[in-house]
Parts: structure tokens; C-alpha cells; sequence
């Protein structure tokens, strides 16, 4: 058999934090069904499905996508999302001349009220240490392509200002309901790296 | 600090490699490092700047070998041992499977009541710098916490954006006052960040907390 040091390394990890948890629960120091709550939260509650929400709202309603672009963190909080890391949210609007694309170079700044917690490819080095430079290769790598006429404009989240992209709505989607927009609306659509999705049967 | 976390412009970390279907937590016990480093934060107070860097502050190797949240737990575990949560060696002799009981804890600080926001402050001082403006970072490289990336520094730019007064991380970062300031999304075109190598059509949108620029003394 193969040796996995990945797997080992996990394994190791996995008995350091759950002695330390049991430690820490000893002296008082937390409460696990503490831990077990926030958990739960980032896994089941917080997650790109709100920010779907907020993107499918503006494509419909243009009063909110006025309200969005002009005060992002007010806008969603109509919807309800917000907290940490979502504190200050501006959202970019992608155009058919402008393509935005968001990257945290010093750490991993996401908006997590919208996003929910970060994919391992955007904590990466690689895409770290590659979006700002060339981005139209990493997109390209992603499978998104981009005419050369488009500008890219990479933000580079290193305040507490945290972006949500608002992609274009695809073509012929203009009878299809909110709801049914929603699903065209993929976590990698709002940070830049993809476009929305074509609905069923197109594209 | 000019360490390992600055990773923008850096070659040679490979393809981005994209995880199908990917779960919120690689196992329990990313979630379990998650949910007690928010707790962990709670108790002890401290800064958001502190904490981004006491992931800087791990040495490079460990930063990219341990991963995100592998990160996530060598920074709790220090801030534990820092603030007396945990004694010296009593991790690793419960890991060895001695069962002396958990030493008590010290008196932590009390918590303090959180501000009206975690990070916008009101400030008297109007921005000095407007959209539109061609400014210039500084040369700005200390030996502690900033947020001005690497491959931003000295370079001219405009102003995007104009955004409120906040918490000035390097020095919150270091227990020397708020220090609150205008923050600027400053555009960058590729070329005055890559130079030949720049991919054309292409610009960065950095957020430059005020002291980091300077008018562009070009015009």
C-alpha cells in the first residue's frame, strides 16, 4: 500500500485538536456544544446560497440593484446577511467591458455572510500568488476565457472592505422566475472567476 | 512584514487546483480548529489585526506546510500558551497519554465592550485624497504588520474609491492605538505593477489605508 502523508498529517492534526478541545473543556475554557453551534452555522446556515439570493434580487429589481451598487452592506442586509466579515461589503458589477475578479493576497479575506467560508483554491498559494499578475491565465485555467477587449479588474481585499461580485445575467433567462435565477448563481460567479450559469437546456 | 503570507506577484506555486465538490471543512477537526478559534477570540479579546499577524508571525515553513487551518491551530495554540490558557508541555503530555488533570486556568481579562463597529471610526480630518487622484505608495516595509501588499510598494496609481475612516492594522496590530484613517481602492494598471511582463487589458484594485500613499510627485 501507499503511503499517504497527507492522510498522516490529517491524522495527526485530528488527535492534537481533539486533545486540545478535551483540555480546553476541562478547565472551563469552553463549552463543546459551543464549538458544535458555530460549526453548524458556517456548515448548514452561511453559504453562497444567500449571496445567490442577493445577485438573483438585483438582476429582477432594479430599485435594489441601485440600492446594492450604492450601499452593498445595506442592500443585503435587507436580505438579512450580514456579520462578520461582511461588515463593509461593496459589490462590483461585471459588464460586458468590465470583468471583476476578487483575490485576498496577505491572507484569505472572503465575505463570509454571503459566501460562506472560503474554497481551498482561493486560500492557495497558487491563486493567491497568481491572480494579480495574470489573470487572464488563471481564469483561462479555470475555464473562463475572456476577450481580449474585456477589461480584468483584480481587487485585492487588503482592508476590511470585503467585495461580492454581481455577474451578468445570462442571455434568454429574461421569464425565468427569481427563484429559478438563484440556481444560475455559483459561488465562483461572485468571486470572478466564472459566469453565471445557462439555465437547463442552453448553452 | 516582508514574510511568507505576502504571496501576490510570487511564481511558482503551480496551477490553481480546483476541489469538486468541495465540503465546508476537510474532516472534523478543520471545524472543531474553526469553531474553538472563534470561541478562543471571544475569551481573549485581541485584535483581528493581531491575529492576521500571528499567522504572519509563524515561520514559513510551517505556514505553508500545515495549510489553512493547520495555520489556524499552531496561532491558537501560541495564543493559549501566551496568555497562560495552556501550561508549557501540557498539550503535548496529554497527546502523550499521560492523564494528569488540566491545570487551572489564570484570570483572563474581562471582556471589554465591543465598539459600535468593529472597524469604521468617526474622524474630524476630511480624506486627502479624492477619486481620480494620481497618488504614489510609499516605500513602506516595517518589520511588523501591514497591509500594503509587497508588490504594491512605490508604485503610482489612481484612486478608484473612496471609503470610510477605519482601524489603521499596523498599528492596531501591535497594541499602538486605533490610529483611524481614510481607506482607497487604488487602481494599479498591470504594467506599473509586472512591468514587460504585465498581461495586457488587466489592473489591480489594491485598498490603501491613507498613510500608505503619497501624491504622485510626477504630477
Amino acid at each position: 500500500m501507499s503511503h499517504d502523508p497527507d492522510r498522516d498529517e490529517h491524522a495527526r492534526l485530528a488527535l492534537r485538536v481533539e486533545a486540545l478541545e478535551s483540555l480546553l473543556a476541562e478547565k472551563g475554557f469552553l463549552d463543546p456544544a459551543q464549538v458544535d453551534a458555530i460549526v453548524r452555522r458556517y456548515e448548514q446556515d452561511v453559504g453562497p446560497l444567500n449571496g445567490a439570493q442577493v445577485v438573483a434580487r438585483a438582476w429582477v429589481d432594479p430599485a435594489y440593484k441601485a440600492r446594492l451598487l450604492a450601499d452593498g452592506t445595506a442592500a443585503i442586509a435587507e436580505l438579512g446577511f450580514g456579520g462578520p466579515q461582511g461588515e463593509y461589503m461593496v459589490v462590483l458589477e461585471n459588464t460586458p467591458a468590465v470583468h471583476n475578479v476578487v483575490v485576498c493576497t496577505l491572507c484569505s479575506c472572503y465575505p463570509w455572510p454571503v459566501l460562506g467560508l472560503p474554497p481551498a483554491w482561493y486560500k492557495s498559494p497558487a491563486y493567491r500568488s497568481r491572480i494579480v499578475r495574470e489573470p487572464r491565465a488563471v481564469l483561462r485555467e479555470m475555464g473562463l476565457e475572456l476577450p481580449a477587449e474585456v477589461e480584468v479588474r483584480v481587487w485585492d481585499s487588503s482592508s476590511e472592505v470585503r467585495y461580492l461580485v454581481l455577474p451578468e445575467r445570462p442571455a434568454g433567462t429574461e421569464r425565468l422566475s427569481e427563484e429559478a435565477l438563484r440556481a444560475l448563481v455559483t459561488r465562483d460567479a461572485m468571486i470572478g472567476v466564472a459566469k453565471a450559469s445557462q439555465p437547463a437546456g442552453r448553452g | 512584514m516582508n514574510g511568507i503570507h505576502d504571496m501576490g506577484g510570487m511564481h511558482g506555486f503551480g496551477r490553481v487546483v480546483v476541489e469538486r465538490d468541495e465540503p465546508v471543512f476537510h474532516g472534523r477537526w478543520e471545524a472543531r480548529v474553526f469553531g474553538i478559534s472563534a470561541l478562543a477570540g471571544l475569551r481573549l479579546g485581541g485584535s483581528i489585526d493581531a491575529r492576521r499577524h500571528g499567522l504572519e508571525r509563524l515561520d514559513p515553513v510551517t505556514y505553508l506546510r500545515d495549510g489553512y487551518y493547520g495555520r489556524w491551530l499552531a496561532r491558537l495554540e501560541r495564543s493559549l500558551l501566551e496568555q497562560g490558557v495552556l501550561a508549557p508541555g501540557e498539550l503535548e503530555a496529554r497527546l502523550a497519554g499521560r492523564r494528569a488533570p488540566a491545570v487551572p486556568l489564570p484570570p483572563l481579562p474581562a471582556p471589554a465592550a465591543p465598539p459600535p463597529h468593529p472597524f469604521l471610526r468617526d474622524v474630524e480630518r476630511a480624506a486627502r485624497f479624492r477619486a481620480g487622484d494620481r497618488v504614489r505608495t510609499r516605500n513602506h516595509q516595517p518589520a511588523g504588520h501591514t497591509r500594503l501588499a509587497g508588490y504594491a510598494r512605490a508604485r503610482r496609481g489612481v484612486v478608484a474609491r473612496v471609503y470610510p475612516a477605519c482601524v489603521f492594522p499596523d498599528t492596531n496590530a501591535h497594541e499602538q492605538g486605533e490610529q483611524p484613517q481614510h481607506v482607497y481602492a487604488v487602481r494599479f494598471e498591470a504594467r506599473e505593477l509586472w512591468g514587460e511582463s504585465a498581461e495586457p487589458g488587466s489592473c489591480v484594485q489594491l485598498d490603501c489605508f491613507e498613510s500608505y500613499l503619497e501624491p504622485d510627485p510626477a504630477t
